[in-house]
């Protein structure tokens, strides 16, 4: 502590007695401002105290700084602008304040003591004026600083020393309880305003906290208490709701602590007794709540309702709009189909005014043109809708249909049309419109004609077809018939020859037996005439014989049962045989009979006994016509085919006869072939076998000179 | 034929007279024993009874036909070995066919010469003998 320094005493001034210090007592006790009482006691040292100049400067509200609060022959600017910080420890007058003792600064405002005055002077109110510094207030023993310091030029020596310390002193204890009586009243009022703010707080629904830095809840209202605190008494599963609320609460401040400014998010939480989701607004912003710490309010807004009817409403206007798009798609949709229909359709309301009409209807109800025939016939059409539709309101049924009599406007041609008309009810259940379509009758009386007509047609075209169809299917039914009837008489007809044969050969067999047994001398030995006889028997019998079998061949190859079995067939060898088997009949005649052979003859794939049959009939044919001359033979080899011709020098055939040598019994000269002892049925046979094989028999002759027969195969016969 | 062995005994089954009696003439004639029966079911007793060496069959007969009576000829042990010679007015390959299917062992068409008959006879048998 520094010792005390004295002031200088001013030299004029009044000594102050008892009564001046009762007065000073009673001017601050009469005050009730701070300020005030600091100018009543500058005023009061510079009459009993010798104080020329002076300052009083008081510690403020939060004990941090030094400030100014009145002065006596300073000007009024400076002792508002002053003011000192209590942070600076080693300022002289900070020193003084702690010290509680006066202390005494020199010139320049250096303290007296060596060591104290800074670099530069002292700055002080009142200039570089020696003064003292005297702490207000009682010096208290807890080290607690006064209430302030007052400041003084001149000297504080002797009585003047003791005055100016008792002044301070009373001044200090005097704005001390100036001042506590105010912190109360702050207080009381602070207490109040706390209670309201409170109340306020709590009266808002919507929950509002207010966080620490570190997320700790700091104040909140009872809707935030609600939802994010808890005690014993709750059930375990509230418990659980408020748990899971802070930490959903605790991990959206986080999210958005690093903006600045109002946040809003969107937090879901959980109702703690209901159970159910409620989805919040957050409105978070920052403040400071202390020095150097900020904090955040939290407002939330419950806006599960608000979502929900948000999504009702925009449900029920995307109805709306869908609701009107269907409905004007309908009405288009109606407005076409009325348009495309052909038929008049007329709209009218309850009182039979016409709203609405298609095309084809305004064709009969209105004039556009302004003829006025056509006007007259549009207002007789008018008229005669109109008691039509009159009938109908009379009516309790929903529909009536009836024929009217129109005019056509633009010829007045009369139209007969059939008019249906219908109530179309509103939902409130009143008649509202009726709809009436008329339809053109003159059409459909042409259209039942043509109907008519083309039933007709249609009909007579069915009958028709019947008729055909029938006939087609008697005819069908004929050749079926027929067919089967030809079969039939085919399959007889070959039996029936089968039977004759079989009827002639038994007969046959028994005159050509007892012949044999009467000529072989069975019965005893016979007289020559009886025996030449017999033999002319026989030779009758085996012409007969021979006769029946070429029937039977002709029959067979024509009935397709002649059977043929293909088989390789060497033509030299079959010319060779062909030609031991005739030997005995060549050495009855004097003939010439010679061959000729190509080299290489391929062998034929045919029915070799047909073949031979064929050969043996040409040759003796040729023998037995060839009263003298040459008989020739000669094989060929035309390409795919070879070629048997047996030449002779015979009689020959006439034009004529050639035609007909190769149909049955067609022999040119019948005596002649019963003679040669033929049956007038080889060629026949020959030809018919031929063609089984594929081949064919040709000739070509003239009468008295000969004839040439040629047999005709191919390489290989067909099956 | 041998002097010593008895004469060949040939079945001849017709249902005609006629038929019957230029086969059972010409092979007396030739030397042959003979045996007729007019229809299938003589046939068959006769050939049972007579066990003969050939039988001439005609193959339409009354009752039971030629191809049938054959048929249970050879269907019974006792006659299965006499040979059948097919005797027919029947020009028809088919008919043949069904005689030979019978089980005949030749077929021949009437009308035939008596002698050639009785070669067609001797051939048989000597193929029998020689067997």
């Amino acid at each position: 502590m520094a010792k005390p320094v004295p002031l200088d005493t001013a030299p004029d001034f009044e000594s102050a007695g008892p009564r001046a210090k009762l007065s000073l007592v009673e001017g601050l006790l009469a005050e009730q401002d701070a300020r005030s009482c600091a100018v009543l006691t500058l005023r009061w040292l510079t009459r009993y105290a010798g104080v020329r100049r002076g300052f009083c400067a008081v510690v403020d509200s939060d004990g941090s700084r030094l400030n100014g609060l009145a002065g006596h022959g300073v000007p009024l600017g400076e002792v508002d602008a002053w003011n000192l910080d209590l942070g600076e420890r080693s300022h002289p007058l900070v020193l003084a304040l702690v010290g509680a003792e006066p202390v005494a600064f020199h010139g320049s405002g250096q303290a007296g003591r060596a060591g104290m005055g800074g670099k530069g002077g002292l700055e002080s109110p009142l200039g570089a004026d020696s003064f003292q510094a005297v702490p207000l207030g009682q010096p208290s023993d807890d080290g607690e600083t006064g209430p302030g310091l007052l400041l003084v030029d001149g000297p504080g020596e002797g009585p003047v020393g003791d005055e100016l310390r008792w002044a301070a002193q009373l001044l200090g204890e005097r704005l001390v309880s100036l001042w506590y009586r105010r912190a109360q009243a702050d207080e009381r009022r602070h207490k109040r305003e706390r209670t309201w703010l409170f109340a306020i707080l709590n009266a808002v629904t919507d929950p509002i906290l207010l966080t620490d830095a570190d997320g700790r809840i700091l104040v909140a209202n009872a809707s935030a208490e609600a939802l994010l605190s808890a005690d014993e008494k709750m059930s375990e599963g509230r418990r659980r709701a408020v748990a899971l609320n802070n930490m959903l609460f605790s991990a959206s401040l986080f999210t958005s602590a690093q903006e600045s400014g109002p946040v809003r998010q969107e937090l879901l939480l959980v109702d703690p007794t209901e159970g159910q989701d409620l989805l919040f607004e957050l409105i978070r912003t920052r403040v400071k709540v202390r020095r150097g710490e900020t904090g955040t309010v939290s407002i939330l807004r419950n806006v599960t309702d608000l979502r929900r009817a948000g999504e009702e409403l925009e449900e029920n206007y995307r109805r709306l709009r869908t609701a009107e798009a269907q409905t004007r798609a309908e009405r288009d949709r109606l407005d076409l189909i009325l348009n495309s229909v052909l038929d008049p359709i007329l709209v009218t309301d309850a009182g039979g005014k016409l709203l609405l009409m298609n095309g084809p209807a305004e064709r009969l109800f209105t004039a556009d043109r302004a003829s006025a025939e056509a006007e007259r016939r549009v207002r007789a059409n008018d008229a005669v809708f109109t008691s039509f539709i009159s009938n109908l309101y009379t009516s309790q049924s929903m529909r009536f249909r009836g024929e009217l009599a129109l005019l056509d406007p633009s010829t007045g041609g009369t139209v007969p049309v059939e008019a249906i008309s219908g109530k179309v009810g509103s939902r409130q259940g009143e008649d509202a419109w009726t709809v009436t379509i008329l339809h053109d009758l003159t059409e459909a009386v042409e259209k039942a004609q043509l109907y008519e007509q083309v039933k007709r047609h249609s009909e007579e075209l069915r009958e028709k077809v019947a008729e055909a169809t029938a006939e087609l299917a008697e005819q069908n039914e004929l050749l079926r018939r027929q067919a089967l009837e030809l079969e039939q008489a085919s399959a007889m007809k070959s039996q029936f020859l089968a039977n004759v044969s079989h009827e002639l050969r038994t007969p046959l067999n028994a005159i050509i037996g007892y012949t044999h047994l009467m000529l072989e001398g069975v019965s005893g030995a016979l007289a020559r005439g009886q025996q030449d006889k017999l033999v002319r028997v026989d030779s009758n019998a085996q012409h007969l014989l021979a006769v029946i079998n070429d029937l039977l061949d002709i029959t067979r190859i024509e009935s397709g049962k002649m059977p043929i079995q293909l088989e390789t067939v060497r033509l030299p060898e079959l010319i060779e045989e062909v030609m031991t088997e005739v030997e005995p009949l060549i050495a009855r005649t004097r003939l010439k009979v010679t061959r000729e052979l190509s080299p290489a003859i391929p062998d034929l794939w045919s029915d070799r006994k047909k073949v031979k049959q064929i050969v043996l009939n040409l040759l003796s044919n040729a023998l037995k016509f060839t009263p003298e001359g040459s008989v020739f033979i000669q094989v060929e080899c035309l390409d795919e085919r070879v070629s048997v011709s047996v030449v002779d020098t015979g009689i020959g055939i006439s034009e004529d006869n050639q035609k007909t040598i190769f149909e049955a019994f067609g022999q040119a000269d019948s005596s002649y072939a019963r003679r040669a002892g033929g049956t007038g049925l080889g060629l026949s046979i020959c030809r018919r076998l031929a063609s089984v094989l594929g081949g064919d028999i040709t000739v070509t002759s003239r009468q008295g000179e000969g004839s040439t027969f040629r047999l005709q195969l191919p390489l290989a016969s067909g099956s | 034929m041998s002097e010593t062995a008895q004469a060949p005994l040939v079945l001849v089954v017709d249902d005609m007279d006629d038929g019957r009696e230029i086969c059972a003439e010409y092979l007396a004639f030739r030397q042959y024993r003979v045996a007729t029966a007019a229809d299938g079911f003589e046939a068959l007793a006769k050939a049972a009874e007579l066990l003969p060496d050939i039988i001439l069959m005609d193959l339409s007969l009354p009752g039971i036909d030629g191809w049938e009576t054959t048929r249970r000829l050879k269907g019974d042990d006792l006659t299965r070995h006499i040979p059948v010679v097919a005797l027919t007015a029947h020009a028809l390959r088919s008919a043949h066919d069904q005689a030979v299917e019978a089980g005949c062992d030749a077929v021949i068409t009437k009308p035939v010469l008596p002698k050639d008959l009785e070669s067609e006879i001797r051939r048989i048998l000597g193929v029998q003998a020689a067997s």
